[in-house]
């Protein structure tokens, strides 16, 4: 039995770092797109295209890597996930459409970036992870 | 739902780590099913079920 239960944790947690590894890896290929261009080849359209279908290769990967670790969690651990995900879900989609009629409609500025949405979904999910954790504690 | 875990817990000297580790499920979980703040699935009772020796609905007491 002691091996099973070890075996899960284990499993759980290399799940886990299994997933950050991932992520890291899909975060540099971003960075690799964005400053790659211009700092590294040069503007060469072909290795871009290469950068690209790199960053979608490992952007799969996580999406594989993420899909792994859900399904390693016990029954609570996903239920604060879901809890989670739902709020950043609504948050994402009304808050990101608001700020997107915000700058069709010119009432701001400056250009409604994606990367303001990406933002925003990271911090809810964050903060929903936190508190779901905070209530089943 | 109310339940005994806490009590059936205590009766077999078992520290919430040891019973969720004996669940493969973990001690955060362990102890928000004994305080009643979140419910455990069918298969998850049925563990707690054979691990007490004791049958699910003498472990969970459902709130009227």
């Amino acid at each position: 039995m002691k091996q099973t239960d070890e075996k899960w944790c284990d499993n759980t947690r290399k799940n886990t770092v299994n997933l950050a590894y991932w992520t890291g890896a899909w975060v540099l290929t971003i960075a690799l797109v964005s400053f790659g261009p211009k700092f590294l080849w040069n503007e060469n359209n072909t290795v871009t295209i290469i950068a690209i279908l790199v960053n979608l290769a490992i952007g799969i990967g996580v999406i594989l890597a993420n899909k792994r670790h859900l399904n390693s969690l016990d029954e609570l651990q996903r239920k604060i996930q879901l809890e989670a995900m739902s709020l950043t879900l609504g948050v994402a989609v009304i808050f990101g459409l608001s700020y997107s009629m915000l700058d069709i409609t010119n009432l701001i500025s400056y250009d409604a970036e994606i990367s303001h949405l990406v933002i925003l979904i990271g911090l809810t999910y964050l903060a929903g992870t936190i508190i779901g954790n905070m209530r089943y504690r | 739902m109310k339940n005994r875990i806490k009590v059936l817990r205590a009766e077999l000297d078992l520290t919430q780590a040891q019973l969720a580790s004996k669940l493969e499920v973990s001690r955060q979980t362990v102890n928000a099913i004994e305080k009643g703040k979140f419910d455990p699935s069918l298969p998850l009772a049925f563990k707690l079920s054979n691990l007490f020796g004791k049958p699910i609905e003498e472990i969970f007491q459902n709130e009227v």
